[in-house]
């Protein structure tokens, strides 16, 4: 139980995906401009990252690895994303209404989103077991999130703010994540797992 | 003749794709802790670019339109692949420094961009000079930021000490917030210097999006 809460806080906190890994910087700088879209990409990353990273790990496990086609990784799980997510969308769009209205049209732009390849290759970079790669997927969608919205916030309020003519728009977003990034550097060291 | 300069030349500062075209800001900000680091993703990203600009500009009359997003990654990560390979036989350290951003070179915007906007367009002729340019480009861009990280973060330059054991070293520079400072001030300085106004995260600079959000509105 500690250990779960250990990897969900360390993750989010300690090791944040977007600020200190630097995986879906371009979701992060993209959507974030308004809260409302800050909030629909990272519910849909949220999910896709839990389900690929199960998806991927049971591929690694059972298809390539046995077979020695380890070298094929990067190919097959990014046309495995591809398809998760095409899978999801469906399904969604079937059973769970109201979840494909609010997260619908942002699950397409989910394939390129480098975290979720990111989590899917760390998780075989670090031989986790099934379970740790699935809360650890969950987790970084979690910290994807928590940066998101975190970022959102404040630029919702730097568009009303009277910034210098060359630092408008993104380089006065990047200086906001640099200073982000720096008070995240205050967790460090404070969960290990 | 005439035209292939400008297409190489365009990818360097006019169309640079970090700062201009603002493509593939992940490795950008990971792995620029060195100018060295910069040069391997850069030369890795452009052998890619260069291998799958030519192979997607032979292949453009033959893949059709529907399935032309799946095609074109497939391609590219086979390229990635053979990169990964490489790396990992006879630049062990260099692999290690990128870690798993040589994979996500796959994922990375600029590759798919220039395939969807240009390759898929144009000639192979062509197609091999803007991928030639596009690669120049953001290997500069990630030198520059690499270098300047490294100077103020450890107080070298590909690895010779240019601080002379005076000049302090704000380690800063080669964390994570540091890439985000220099990326952002270098940007503003390239806004002022060119006058270029539209630096843009959305559909048009990842045209997978806008490819997706298409399909997505359709069905």
């Amino acid at each position: 139980m500690m250990k779960i809460l250990f990897v969900i806080l360390g993750t989010v906190l300690v090791d944040n995906f977007v600020l200190t890994k630097f995986l879906g910087i371009c979701p992060f700088l993209g959507v974030s401009k308004k809260m409302d879209s800050a909030l629909g990409m990272s519910g849909a990353v949220m999910f896709v990252m839990t389900i690929a990273s199960a998806v991927t790990w049971v591929v690694n496990e059972y298809v390539l690895t046995p077979y020695g086609l380890d070298y094929l990784q990067t190919i097959a799980f990014i046309l495995v994303i591809a398809s998760v997510v095409q899978f999801v969308e469906l399904l969604l769009k079937r059973f769970i209404k109201p979840l494909y209205k609010s997260l619908g049209i942002y699950l397409p732009l989910i394939t390129t989103n480098c975290a979720v390849l990111g989590v899917a290759l760390l998780n075989i970079q670090n031989s986790s077991s099934f379970g740790m790669s699935v809360l650890y997927g969950f987790s970084a969608g979690l910290s994807f999130t928590f940066a998101l919205i975190l970022f959102s916030g404040i630029r919702e309020k730097l568009e009303s703010s009277n910034v210098a003519k060359s630092f408008k728009g993104l380089p006065i977003a990047l200086i906001t994540a640099a200073f982000m990034a720096l008070s995240f550097m205050g967790f460090q060291g404070m969960f290990t797992f | 003749m005439k035209k292939g300069l400008k297409e190489f030349s365009k990818g360097i500062i006019r169309e640079n794709p970090i700062f201009a075209l603002v493509l593939g800001m992940c490795p950008t900000l990971a792995v620029t802790t060195s100018a060295e680091n910069g040069v391997g993703m850069g030369i890795a990203a452009t052998v890619v670019l260069l291998g799958s600009n030519i192979v997607i500009s032979l292949l453009r009359k033959v893949i059709p339109d529907k399935v032309r997003i799946p095609a074109y990654i497939t391609v590219i990560a086979g390229f990635v692949t053979i990169i990964q390979l490489i790396l990992k036989a006879y630049f062990t350290d260099l692999d290690k420094a990128l870690g798993i951003f040589i994979p996500l070179i796959v994922v990375n915007c600029i590759i798919l961009a220039r395939a969807e906007m240009y390759a898929s367009k144009n000639n192979v002729g062509y197609s091999i000079l803007d991928a030639l340019g596009m690669g120049v480009g953001f290997t500069a861009a990630l030198v520059l930021i690499g270098g300047i990280r490294e100077i103020l973060g450890s107080g070298t330059i590909f690895g010779i000490d240019v601080s002379f054991g005076v000049i302090p070293q704000a380690t800063l520079f080669i964390l994570p917030a540091g890439g985000f400072l220099v990326l952002g001030l270098l940007m503003a300085a390239y806004n002022k210097f060119t006058k270029n106004k539209k630096q843009v995260v959305d559909c048009a600079s990842c045209p997978i999006q806008c490819y997706n959000a298409e399909q997505g509105e359709k069905s």
